[in-house]
């Protein structure tokens, strides 16, 4: 019997479990996933939660409800890979034994690297949007804000989600508006690119959306520390931003088994071939979703799209056949952008988002970067297909690979 | 892309000037790019350029202004202090390297 082992029962080793449950013969490959927690989170829907639009139960399943029947679900807390003995020892001691390992343990919000993150102001005008702790305190806090400088900040890239803290501020910003208290509130958004977005076509529109919406921009802002009594942001070149709500994103990095096992990068993601997710290290190895260090947005989207082509990969891998369906770093996602509107951006590692429309069979075109309700329906609708088409595997009506169909070039 | 004469060398750029072939570069191309942008290259400055160099080489993508703090021990802020202001966009352009992904 052969034995397949994935870390990690987020959305990605998830998808793994059940689209290769579906290919692997039963009589021929075993396989075992393990995960720290029973809960499985829509990540994506944090993003509401501090604005009353969704309610943290609406987030949360049990993880069991999305392992397939024939896979072994073990939780428990992984202390170390051993890649040359093949096998993952647990913090009880006990070992899992491989033939191939599959790691998808994502990456997580360190607030404890960033010098006074966590300090007195944590959770009282310091808050992140990223877990589900932080949306709902956050949520607490927003409801009897009476206004002031609200500070949106990303400490470092990459992170997960990367549109998530622009759709925060544009829905902040329309959530005061209907509160009639827009006035009594100065937002800034702080960020350590050079504009709003990395790629140039998106960085000017988003860049003109927060111009529109009177939120000012603080590029090239790489933070050294958070100042507790005086309520401030200090970069690195001696700038300081005040606040009195400030919510940030932290350094996201990979799960701190993966630099005890000696298999990460400076930010404990796995260092990966960036078409076909194999170890760079170890043959029997591939790492798939934010775990892996390939180039691309750390988003649900792009697990799903890696996923269709390395399940593929996989089973070639294991005939002995040279892995042949070569990931493009297609990304895909609804951007909120308040008032019941949303744009989508559809891209990859060569091709930066760009205007047109997205073709989808079924419900008709969609249109790319520009704010519409139908794209912001989309955003809603995604949150069923999550939990009913994408997490068990079922194949949606999107090419894995970026299609260049609809678009249009612009001039930069 | 397109050429252009740096320190008297024909060399291949892209449009925001920086170096697009790893082996066009030399030291001395270093300190002219570094004096375009208002930087005298010292020890330290080479100390932080020879290692964005070298793990190119084995990486195939410029470092991080993380992986150079992380890698080669030189801290953050002083990194800020060498290359005010974009510091891993600057030690790109001197290295001759492309322009930090960022990542999307």
């Amino acid at each position: 019997m052969n034995r397949l082992l994935i870390l990690g029962a987020g959305t990605a080793g998830t998808m793994v479990a059940n689209k290769l449950r579906r290919r692997l013969p039963g009589d021929e490959w075993e396989i075992t996933i393990v995960d720290q927690s029973t809960e499985h989170h829509y990540q994506p829907g944090y993003l509401f939660i501090p604005f009353g639009i969704y309610e943290p139960a609406t987030v949360v399943k049990p993880k069991s409800r999305f392992i397939p029947k024939g896979v072994t679900a073990i939780v428990g807390e992984i202390d170390q890979i051993e890649p040359a003995a093949n096998r993952v020892r647990m913090t009880d001691g006990t070992h899992l034994e491989y033939d191939q390992l599959v790691i998808a343990t994502g990456v997580t919000p360190r607030p404890d690297q960033t010098p006074g993150m966590e300090g007195a102001e944590w959770r009282n005008s310091v808050f992140d949007f990223y877990t589900l702790e932080g949306a709902t305190a956050l949520a607490d806090k927003l409801r009897n804000w009476g206004g002031g400088r609200l500070v949106i900040h990303i400490t470092e890239m990459p992170i997960k989600c990367p549109p998530a803290p622009l759709e925060f501020a544009f829905l902040a910003d329309s959530f005061f508006r209907q509160r009639g208290m827009r006035d009594r509130v100065e937002m800034t958004y702080v960020t350590p690119l050079d504009g709003a977005f990395t790629k140039p076509v998106a960085s000017k529109l988003l860049g003109g959306m927060l111009d529109e919406r009177k939120i000012q921009l603080e590029p090239d802002f790489y933070v050294e520390s958070i100042d507790n009594e005086n309520k401030t942001l200090v970069s690195y070149d001696e700038r300081e931003i005040p606040f009195d709500l400030l919510v940030t994103v932290p350094v996201n990095m990979g799960a701190s088994f993966i630099e005890r096992s000696g298999l990460g990068n400076e930010l404990n993601c796995v260092p990966v071939d960036h078409g076909t997710f194999q170890s760079t290290a170890w043959d029997n190895i591939f790492a798939v979703g934010d775990a892996a260090d390939i180039p691309t947005s750390k988003a649900g989207s792009v697990a799903h799209f890696a996923i269709e082509l390395f399940t593929e990969n996989f089973i070639q891998h294991i005939h002995g056949e040279e892995m042949t369906h070569i990931f493009d770093g297609h990304a895909n996602c609804f951007v909120e952008s308040g008032d019941g509107k949303a744009m989508l951006i559809d891209f990859n590692y060569d091709t930066q988002p760009l205007p047109g429309k997205y073709p989808l069979r079924g419900i008709g075109p969609m249109s790319l970067m520009e704010e519409t309700a139908l794209n912001h329906y989309g955003k809603l609708m995604f949150k069923w297909i999550y939990w009913n088409a994408l997490l068990p595997g079922r194949p949606l009506p999107v090419p894995a690979l970026m299609s260049m169909a609809g678009k249009k070039s612009v001039e930069e | 892309m397109s050429l252009a004469t740096i320190a008297d060398q024909e060399v291949h750029v892209d449009d925001e000037g920086f170096m697009t072939d790893y082996e066009e570069w030399n030291e001395g191309l270093a300190r002219q790019l570094a004096a375009n942008i208002g930087i005298e290259l010292g020890d330290r400055h080479m100390e932080a350029i020879r290692f964005l160099r070298e793990d190119f080489k084995t990486e195939g993508e410029t470092a991080t202004l993380r992986r150079v703090t992380t890698m080669s021990g030189i801290p953050t802020k002083e990194l800020f202090q060498l290359f005010p202001k974009k510091p891993a966009k600057k030690m790109a352009y001197i290295a001759g390297l492309p322009k930090p992904a960022g990542c999307v």
